[in-house]
């Protein structure tokens, strides 16, 4: 592996996406949801050339079964990339196998269920209306620039108790892990090197004077040997939640924020009826659910009667999975109080999302606030929506026009 | 007599995702990981048997079973 890894060479154009498919290029990017169904319609497992080599399942039960199966498929790899340079930083529990997966996560576990977000929501509800004050007066904003961007960061900020002003910082990191590093090593890895000189700060000043945050809980928390963690691990686990609990959650407040602002029906059904605010938040995450992880193949198996070889990646598209008809009935259909809903945007398995009750928790306040200053949106016709590459699909541009108001 | 209903959560196949509180408050408590089991011995109180099935249909890892008494 050369060790001058820079930007590769951009990728040449997809023309058999069954055979040859790209989760980075640009039509994937804006469009996916046609390619997935051609795909599907091919095979429940297809594969490329690129990536080094990397298949993808594409119905619901090849994705489920592919999530169960910690046998055959190591998570020690969870972003599908240009390149496979070897192991040297991991993310516990999201980059960890069993046996070392379930201690990991169970640390983690406690400061994320419903009853603990219910004591932060206060703070994201003033979060969201010290942002729409901002550009209230505007009559339009670009919302993933101005809104959706800034949720989710100050408020993992303000669990970690890191200073929520330092959000610029993890959201440049965030860029060149999980976009720039696809194709460019050396942004990764410098990326990783500020974030991890960062938290190395922050952990030696609770050594020395102990808060009542996060970072603290880690540092005070026991392994299973009874032993306090290693710096290592505890700085995974930091570089996990800020990774992870930013542009995932940012994406599913703009997607959804997108969907509302070019569907007036269903805006207004959703300010006329609030109380469908929580099936209408799963049909959201189910229809445009942001985040695609990967896994390695480690040991020969078959997934839906293909065979699947070791040497590949696997990107694990919940996304696809979500709209596979055969699971969900009108399955490209948003319905706001869809009965029956049982999708896997937050993943399948072991590693279902730590932070999903935290997402669910941001989504709902972030769109009630909004939808109760701001009740009558549109696009902008003069601005263009533009969409993350890669592992977390949401809006990075996304003008709006509304009226007026104080 | 038509049917009293119990729901039971797979402890081995739930993984937290949460629908089922959610869903049916009434029928399900979570644990300190946020992980879900039935609250007290599962029978479910007249009227809340909606809340069960649905708890059960939405749950992602098909871990909830209601059994019909």
């Amino acid at each position: 592996m050369s060790d001058s890894a820079s930007a590769m060479p951009e990728h040449p154009p997809v023309t058999d996406w069954v055979h040859d498919f790209d989760h980075t290029d640009p039509r994937w990017t804006e469009n996916p949801f046609p390619i997935w169904d051609e795909l599907r319609a091919a095979s429940p497992v297809v594969h490329t050339e690129r990536f080094l080599g990397c298949y993808m399942p594409t119905t619901f039960e090849a994705v489920k079964q592919i999530a169960h199966d910690t046998e055959h498929f190591s998570s020690r790899r969870v972003i599908v990339r240009d390149v496979r340079p070897p192991i040297t930083s991991s993310a516990p529990p999201i980059t960890s196998d069993p046996p070392e997966h379930k201690p990991a996560k169970q640390l983690l576990l406690p400061p994320f269920t419903p009853d603990a977000m219910k004591k932060l929501e206060p703070r994201v509800r003033a979060i969201c209306n010290e942002l729409i004050d901002e550009f209230i007066a505007e009559g339009k904003c670009d919302a993933a620039a101005r809104y959706t961007k800034h949720i989710p960061v100050r408020t993992i900020a303000h669990m970690l108790g890191i200073p929520e002003e330092d959000s610029h910082l993890f959201i440049k990191w965030i860029h060149e892990i999980l976009e720039l590093g696809i194709k460019d090593d050396a942004a990764l890895v410098g990326a990783v090197q500020e974030m991890t000189a960062y938290f190395a700060e922050h952990i030696a000043a609770r050594r020395q004077r102990p808060t009542d945050d996060l970072i603290s809980s880690l540092i005070n928390a026991r392994g299973k040997d009874g032993q306090p963690l290693d710096d290592a691990h505890v700085l995974g686990s930091l570089r996990l939640l800020l990774i992870a609990g930013i542009d995932t959650t940012w994406s599913a407040i703009g997607a959804s924020l997108w969907h509302l602002a070019r569907t007036p029906a269903d805006r207004e059904r959703l300010v006329k009826e609030p109380q469908l605010m929580p099936t209408a938040i799963e049909e959201l995450l189910r229809v445009y659910s942001p985040v695609t992880m990967a896994r390695e193949v480690m040991k020969e198996t078959t997934i839906a009667g293909c065979p699947v070889k070791p040497g590949n990646m696997v990107l694990l598209s919940f996304p696809a999975a979500n709209r596979d008809p055969a699971a969900f009935p009108d399955a490209d259909k948003i319905v706001l109080d869809r009965k029956s809903n049982p999708h896997a945007a937050f993943g399948l398995g072991i590693h279902r999302c730590v932070g999903s009750n935290l997402a669910r928790m941001e989504m709902t306040v972030a769109l009630q606030e909004w939808l109760k200053r701001i009740p009558d949106f549109r696009l902008d016709p003069a601005g263009k929506v533009t969409w993350s590459e890669g592992t977390v699909r949401g809006p990075r541009q996304l003008p709006i026009r509304f009226e007026k108001a104080t | 007599m038509s049917g009293k209903l119990r729901v039971h959560v797979d402890p081995d196949k739930c993984q937290g995702h949460a629908r089922c509180k959610s869903l049916a408050p009434e029928l399900f408590d979570l644990d300190e990981y946020g992980n879900a089991h039935e609250h007290g011995d599962g029978v479910v109180p007249a009227g809340l048997e909606d809340k069960a099935w649905l708890a059960k249909a939405n749950c992602p890892e098909i871990a909830i079973d209601v059994i019909e008494e």
